[in-house]
């Protein structure tokens, strides 16, 4: 064994937060001398090639499903979305016909551009009170509570529940007559708040003046964001407790002793830190956002209209209902850079930090 | 010092203490309680009432002796039984299977050192957050293509296979040509469960002692020996974790159901889509649509509340 060997096998364990123990030295050294007749160079070589040669069984057939699932059928979608395909006749992949036309139609099609829009009010303002929800539950159940795993469970369990699920219990919660909702406003004296969230609006008045506020307020949207917040907010919660359960117990210590009050101990000393969780649970909700599809196919079948009409309900229609495939697939091709934009530089930071 | 009184000190709580930040807290947290599993309340309190009385009571009420009922459960679970079979038959071979091919590739990702391990790391990683949009019409391409009944004809015949069933007895299995698409559904759930199992058992197996497998190798032990005789034992727990996550998320899926079994509908169809199909008839009968969605939650919600903390793990792998 070359010392070059022993070197990276002590930095996996460093890499690993664990302690390098006492026993790994000792037969270090006596692989050392084992390894002195050799040369070193080519070793170290045959070595490299042989475990990529003995690893190939392993991660070979799983990376050749997947990859011919995952990156062929995308690679197929973009070819598509070059074509012409429609209606009921087969696809022609004749390379000299491929052309931008399906882009050129979804960048003059003005339901395009409402999806789209509401795509990004979807992913933020999801994303955004998923992450403030999550949070705060996370710092409430990290407060040494009696019952912590109860109420943990509980938190999570919408998380558990399927998409078709959560929509049938809030098509319920959110009905005009007998809904939860309403039923629990008018029982405080709220009646005149009472509305039909899956389809009413409200007249924005004086505000509507302001740039960017529309003279009718749609709530459809925003209550599948509520719901989608129910649903979701406990998968922030777990990622920010792990976040804060990582935080070393000497970092609360120091700032109590500091004399800082408990909102600024969180603000100054425990915030800052949870940068990395919340990069992560925040790519992980946007991407939940990309495929909220389900729920709205539920709630509004293939066409939520244009106040709640997202990119992925869109391509599901334009292909699946109108048999327009190509069109689809360059919707579809569009959906994913927009994800491709979320995720990319995530991945990349993680490859940087080195915790791919 | 217990977990208790570590965690007193750390957020400087006397826990013993009480005081109105803490009777406030609780509260908080209770109220939280109410507003998670209010959907749920109300939903089981209506599956539970006849129709004139859920029209008239306020959903979060229990039913009278009267309004009682337990019909609107034997609708949903006459409905749904067999799709509910079907999403059995769909979920555990899907989830065994990549749970299987998530711990090859970890292993072969994890406890080797070769160059460019990185990339293909990267490649199974990114296969994770792929909005699914962008493969369906590849997808509905490739089936339609694909005779899998066809393909499997010299070594199984789905039809005899299906009748071969023998507790299930009252299911009709053994007609419809619609079980191929059953299949198609398990390859397509295996391939695209295989990178968040890959994340989950490479997250573990990186923590593995790397001189014991070192070790093994110096006696001489090949690859496939140390997988079998050290790494497979040891992943259990991981693979608990793995099958309990990715058992709710098949279970759950609609959308590739949707595309890949033909009709949306039929003896094929799943249990989220006959729960979509019988929750979205023109009929308001909200009792049976309630008591239709516990039916299909029902295994996902044993799970949960058998191994939620198995669940919460590949939940928090899942970063």
């Amino acid at each position: 064994m070359s010392p070059h060997i022993l070197k990276r096998l002590l930095d996996r364990l460093r890499d690993d937060g664990q302690p390098v123990r006492t026993d790994g030295g000792t037969a270090a050294a006596g692989s050392e001398t084992a390894g002195s007749g050799f040369d070193l160079g080519s070793t170290l070589s045959s070595l490299r090639e042989s475990d990529a040669v003995r690893s190939a069984p392993f991660w070979l057939p799983p990376f050749l499903l997947m990859g011919f699932f995952v990156y062929g059928a995308i690679s197929w979608n973009i070819v598509i979305s070059f074509t012409d395909f429609g209606g009921l006749q087969l696809p022609t992949y004749d390379p000299s016909t491929f052309d931008l036309e399906m882009y050129r139609r979804a960048f003059s099609d003005g339901q395009f551009w409402i999806a789209t829009r509401n795509t990004f009010v979807l992913l933020i303002s999801f994303t955004g009170l998923s992450l403030a929800g999550g949070l705060g539950l996370a710092i409430l159940v990290d407060r040494g509570i009696r019952f912590e795993n109860w109420f943990r469970t509980i938190y999570l369990l919408p998380f558990s529940l399927s998409f078709v699920v959560t929509a049938v219990f809030w098509r319920w919660m959110y009905n005009f007559d007998s809904g939860l909702i309403n039923a629990f406003l008018r029982s405080i004296g709220l009646d005149f708040v009472a509305s039909k969230w899956l389809t009413g609006s409200i007249d924005t008045g004086a505000l509507g003046a302001i740039p960017l506020v529309p003279d009718t307020f749609y709530f459809k949207l925003f209550a599948v964001i509520f719901a989608l917040l129910w649903q979701f907010s406990g998968y922030a919660m777990v990622v920010y407790l792990a976040g804060l359960r990582a935080i070393p117990n000497d970092q609360y210590e120091a700032a109590r002793v500091d004399g800082a009050s408990i909102l600024r101990m969180y603000r100054r000393v425990i915030l800052p830190q949870l940068r990395a969780s919340t990069v992560s649970a925040a790519v992980v909700l946007m991407v939940f956002a990309l495929k909220a599809f389900d729920f709205l196919y539920v709630l509004f079948g293939s066409n939520p209209g244009p106040t709640a009409d997202i990119l992925s309900t869109m391509m599901y229609r334009q292909a699946f209902s109108a048999n327009q495939w190509a069109y689809g697939s360059a919707i579809a091709v569009i959906l994913f850079l927009v994800a491709l934009t979320v995720v990319a530089p995530y991945l990349y930071g993680e490859y940087r930090r080195g915790e791919l | 010092m217990s977990v208790r009184d570590d965690l007193a000190e750390r957020v400087g709580v006397d826990l013993e203490a009480i005081d109105p930040l803490r009777v406030a807290l609780y509260a908080t947290l209770v109220g939280l309680v109410a507003f998670y599993l209010s959907p749920l309340e109300s939903g089981l309190m209506t599956a539970l009432k006849t129709e004139a009385e859920f029209a008239t009571s306020p959903p979060f009420v229990p039913p009278t002796v009267e309004g009682f009922t337990l019909e609107p459960f034997g609708v949903a679970l006459n409905t749904l039984s067999s799709a509910i079979l079907n999403s059995i038959m769909l979920a555990v071979p899907a989830t065994v299977l990549s749970a299987l091919f998530g711990s090859f590739a970890a292993y072969g990702l994890t406890n080797f050192e070769w160059r460019g391990q990185l990339g293909v790391v990267a490649l199974f990683i990114a296969g994770i957050f792929i909005p699914y949009q962008a493969v369906l019409i590849p997808l509905s391409r490739l089936w339609a293509i694909v005779d899998t009944q066809e393909l499997l004809a010299p070594v199984l015949d789905i039809t005899v296979f299906s009748a071969q069933v023998p507790v299930l007895g009252t299911v009709e299995l053994a007609t419809h040509p619609h079980y191929a698409s059953i299949i198609n559904l398990i390859i397509t759930h295996t391939a695209y469960g295989i990178p968040i199992t890959t994340l989950l058992f490479r997250g573990y197996y990186k923590k593995l002692s790397t001189e014991m497998l070192e070790a093994a190798r110096l006696d001489g032990a090949s690859a496939f020996t140390i997988y079998r005789r050290i790494v497979l034992p040891l992943s259990m727990p991981m693979f608990a974790v793995t099958l309990i996550y990715q058992f709710t998320q098949v279970w759950n899926d609609l959308l590739f159901a949707l595309i890949i079994i033909p009709s949306g509908s039929g003896p094929a169809a799943v249990a989220t889509i006959a729960l979509n199909e019988l929750t979205g008839g023109i009929i308001q009968t909200f009792n049976t649509q309630m008591a239709g969605a516990f039916v299909a939650a029902l295994p996902t919600l044993l799970v949960y509340v058998l191994f939620g903390d198995k669940f919460a793990k590949g939940v928090a792998g899942n970063t």
